[in-house]
């Protein structure tokens, strides 16, 4: 029988003792290929943590994770896999490119909002076909999403080759946005600029992203819709005879998060390369599903994972830089800490439930 | 001669067929078997009778080897014996008919009978072997099942035959049976009742699980009364009663029959015409029922389940889908459209507990406060303002549902799962009985609930008549239909076999009834 552990534990003890046995496991597998772990736990926390510099990139990717984890978060309260974030973040780019490049945008105040709306419209568009597809025919959306992300890869290749690419340049990538549409770094705003000393990627953006947290937080606790969404999502059968219904459900989560997804590419295309790449979502709606089964499906766990993977791929990234480390490693870092967190947590809240239940035999 | 060796060794020696001494079992900071001591004599049989989560099914469950005790003895024909698992209970002469068969069901009975119990690599000689002992089985104890038909092709009670014959096929000479009843029409129930007795009058040792007393008093020599526990008693059943039995369970005086005025019906509030569903297998459930509850009557639906009744209930609930005529207050509703949803039917004034509150009543996750808005969180009182709900008033209410309702604990915010039954279901039924309905639909409100809480359930149910309410009872609980209904109408095979009232009529009349008239077959 499985033993009920206190909630500090489950929501405290449980992920750190996860990270702490990723942690320990990336370290054997550091000696095994004859390098240092304690010499590349230095290099990832001074190149993330330690300096603003460092800081600056870890947000940037937190930022990305952010909207990524929460989009998986509201799929999954209302019962939704959505393995799709990966493709929706791409169509959000999109959507970015389209509105960017659409006026010469007089300043960024402008351009920001238009650019959500069109983040946010592509990548719940993007949603929308595999919702529906689910609500309506039962067509698992698991298998949808993971199609809906090929096609979204190869679409957007055949619109930045053929329709966005400027004549004579030869990457498949758009025209650099008009200048009016450049967000704010960090080291750009007003007093933060005073740690920021540098100029680093994380943006503006970031405070969508917390802003987002809050929002969807609300939406899930605090309203009807968020009601409807979690009861669906725990019992379909219970739902229909409360009276809600399975197909409204389904299509409303899944455009959030389609739109939460999308909204990712305002970090990344108009904040940071300030043009539209090919693949420019670089994995983050995949990493999305890890943040937010680490998180446990809430926003502020989402926003705390979506800082750790945030520091994993800036630490990563420096012992590439740094030292003899391939930087493969960093995949492999990722891949135990999703492995201990996302899929073995159960094993240590076993450990843990021996534990708290040796511990108070004359509580009972 | 014949027969005095074991009749000598009982009188003389008496080893028990099984005997517990001081048996304890806890899952965490929950004792679920406390000190039990038990003896079963031989040859008869014995009922063990208490509350749901009384500790009888765990109990039942060390003596088949799926838990082991943390301490105490068991005992089987006076040798010790420990029994870490069923293979080890099956060689002690230990045999369980579960509740829940356990039947491979596109296997023939034949086939089900030696699953496990093979012998040798070739099925042919078993199969055969298994043929004959069945045959001789048939004859000894009525026991008749085409040892050739395949299991999802036999009627439930058939079925429960082939379980015993499981058992006594490895032979078994203590069959434990867990809710044997639950599932079987009176007419059913009577023949596995002579079942036990011939297999009683052979030698063998019966341990009957129940929560019906009738079946206690009818059929057991001893019974012993579980409670939180524990063992409070053990008595022979032709020295108490159920009253004492009922007392025995529940720690405290209990009426087992609900009083009630007569119903003084007033207009007709539900009038269902020609109703028809057909499920997603394109399979007929409801063939045209048409039926009346008046405002201030209890119209209650017996009938075996699976014979329409739940489909019923969801077509007027708004959870399925149906064609014919449904007119509430003269109204006539949609059963099709964007109108026939749960929430329209709410909204119209049908409140509706459903049969099973753990899959449809009840988000087991959320917390009690969550699942008092489960339906009605479009309530205007429920929200704060046209974005946000008002958490704190819906609390509020649940405490004062909680508090009239009796719910324990009072704790709105503990999950409707770490209730027990009884509770869960009184959440349910003040959810339901507080939006002053015009119609209540009330499926199986006391399935899995204790004797307590079915006492509290039936007097708000007759209060909500009084009150001049329509109520549509569905129970596959003959003796709640008869004793809350003020007209019983009886379904078979999705139709309704015809209309009695509780006053007149009896219990065989409404098993024949329930068996698709003059079913003197079954």
């Amino acid at each position: 029988m499985m033993q009920k552990l206190p909630t500090w534990a489950d929501v405290v003890l449980v992920p750190l003792i996860s990270l702490l046995l990723a942690a320990f496991v990336s370290a054997l597998v550091l000696l095994a290929i004859g390098q240092s772990p304690s010499e590349a736990l230095k290099v990832m926390v001074e190149g993330a943590l330690v300096s603003p510099y460092g800081w600056g990139y870890t947000l940037y990717y937190a930022t990305s994770f952010i909207f990524t984890g929460l989009a998986v978060t509201i799929a999954y309260h209302a019962g939704l896999f959505n393995i799709g974030a990966e493709g929706q973040a791409q169509l959000g780019g999109l959507g970015v490119a389209l509105v960017c490049l659409a006026l010469p945008w007089p300043h960024w105040t402008l351009a920001l909002p238009a650019a959500m709306v069109g983040a946010a419209l592509f990548g719940a568009a993007w949603a929308a076909i595999p919702a529906y597809l689910q609500a309506k025919r039962g067509s698992h959306i698991v298998i949808t999403t993971i199609m809906f992300n090929y096609i979204a890869s190869a679409l957007l290749i055949y619109i930045l080759v053929e329709v966005l690419r400027p004549d004579g340049q030869m990457d498949p990538a758009s025209a650099r946005f008009p200048a009016g549409t450049k967000l704010p770094t960090l080291h750009e705003i007003p007093g933060l600029s005073l740690i920021f000393t540098k100029q680093v990627p994380a943006n503006v953006t970031l405070f969508i992203a917390l802003a987002a947290c809050v929002v969807i937080w609300a939406i899930l606790w605090r309203t009807r819709l968020g009601y409807e969404i979690r009861a669906f999502g725990k019992s379909e059968a219970a739902a229909r005879y409360a009276g809600i219904s399975p197909v409204k459900v389904t299509m409303i989560a899944m455009l959030i998060s389609g739109a939460l997804a999308g909204l990712m590419a305002i970090n990344n295309v108009m904040g940071e390369s300030e043009r539209l790449l090919q693949n420019a979502s670089e994995g983050a709606g995949f990493i999305g599903i890890a943040v937010a089964l680490m998180g446990r499906n809430h926003p502020l766990g989402v926003l705390l994972a979506a800082l750790l993977f945030g520091f994993l791929y800036q630490g990563g990234a420096e012992l590439g830089l740094w030292t003899s480390i391939p930087i493969e490693l960093r995949t492999v870092v990722q891949g135990l800490v999703i492995l201990f967190t996302g899929a073995l947590d159960q094993m240590v809240r076993m450990m843990l439930g021996v534990v708290f239940r040796t511990r108070r035999p004359q509580a009972a | 001669m014949q027969g005095q060796g074991t009749l000598g060794r009982q009188a003389s020696a008496a080893p028990f067929a099984i005997e517990l001494r001081g048996i304890s079992k806890a899952f965490g900071p929950v004792q679920a078997n406390k000190d039990i001591s038990i003896q079963v004599a031989k040859g008869s049989i014995h009922g063990i009778i208490g509350e749901n989560g009384a500790g009888k099914s765990t109990l039942m469950s060390i003596l088949y080897g799926f838990y082991k005790a943390d301490s105490g003895e068991i005992l089987i024909d006076g040798k010790p014996t420990t029994i870490p698992d069923s293979q080890s209970a099956i060689r002690a002469g230990i045999g369980m008919v579960f509740q829940h068969f356990k039947l491979v069901q596109n296997f023939t009975v034949l086939e089900n009978v030696i699953l496990g119990a093979e012998e040798g690599a070739m099925l042919a000689p078993s199969l055969s072997k298994a043929r004959k002992v069945l045959g001789d089985l048939a004859r000894e104890y009525e026991l008749d099942v085409d040892p050739d038909a395949l299991i999802e092709d036999l009627s439930v009670g058939h079925q429960q035959r082939v379980e015993i014959l499981k058992a006594l096929y490895r032979q078994a000479d203590i069959l434990i049976l867990d809710e044997p009843t639950g599932v079987l029409t009176p007419a059913e129930a009577d023949h596995l009742f002579r079942i036990l007795n011939g297999l009683k009058d052979q030698g063998k040792t019966i341990i009957l699980i129940t929560h019906k007393l009738r079946e206690i008093m009818e059929i057991t020599d001893m019974v012993s009364v579980m409670r939180r526990g524990q063992m409070v008693a053990t008595v022979t059943t032709a020295q108490t009663s159920p009253e004492e039995l009922a007392e025995l369970m529940v720690g405290r005086k209990v009426l087992l029959h609900v009083h009630k005025d007569p119903a003084t019906p007033g207009a007709a509030v539900l009038e269902v015409e020609n109703l028809r569903v057909v499920d997603d297998q394109k399979v007929e459930r409801l063939r045209g029922i048409s039926l009346t509850v008046r405002a201030g009557e209890i119209l209650g639906i017996a009938g075996v389940a699976g014979n329409g009744q739940s489909e019923l209930l969801e077509v007027l609930g708004g959870i399925a889908k149906g064609s014919g005529t449904i007119r509430l207050n003269g109204k006539e509703l949609d059963l099709t459209g964007k109108f026939s949803d749960g929430r329209s039917r709410r909204a119209d004034g049908i409140a509706h507990v459903p049969e099973d509150r753990q899959v449809l009543g009840l988000i087991m996750d959320f917390s009690a406060w969550e699942n008092v808005a489960f339906g009605y969180h479009h309530a205007p009182e429920y929200q704060k303002n046209a974005l946000f709900m008002d958490n704190d008033a819906i609390r509020a209410d649940t405490e004062k549902k909680m508090a009239t309702f009796d719910v324990r604990p009072p704790i709105p915010t503990l999950a409707a799962k770490n209730f027990s039954g009884g509770n869960q279901q009184k959440i349910v039924v003040a959810r339901e009985i507080e939006r002053n309905p015009d119609l209540l639909l009330i499926g199986q409100p006391t399935r899995g609930v204790d004797i307590g809480a079915i006492e509290f359930i039936h007097k708000q149910i007759v209060a909500l008549r009084d009150q001049g309410k329509a109520i549509l009872l569905v129970s596959v609980e003959l003796d709640e239909i008869m004793s809350l209904s003020d007209r019983i109408a009886v379904m078979f095979d999705g139709r309704i076999m015809g209309e009695r009232d509780p006053a007149t009529t009896n219990e065989r009349e409404l098993g024949l009834l329930m068996a698709g008239v003059g079913g003197e077959s079954a």
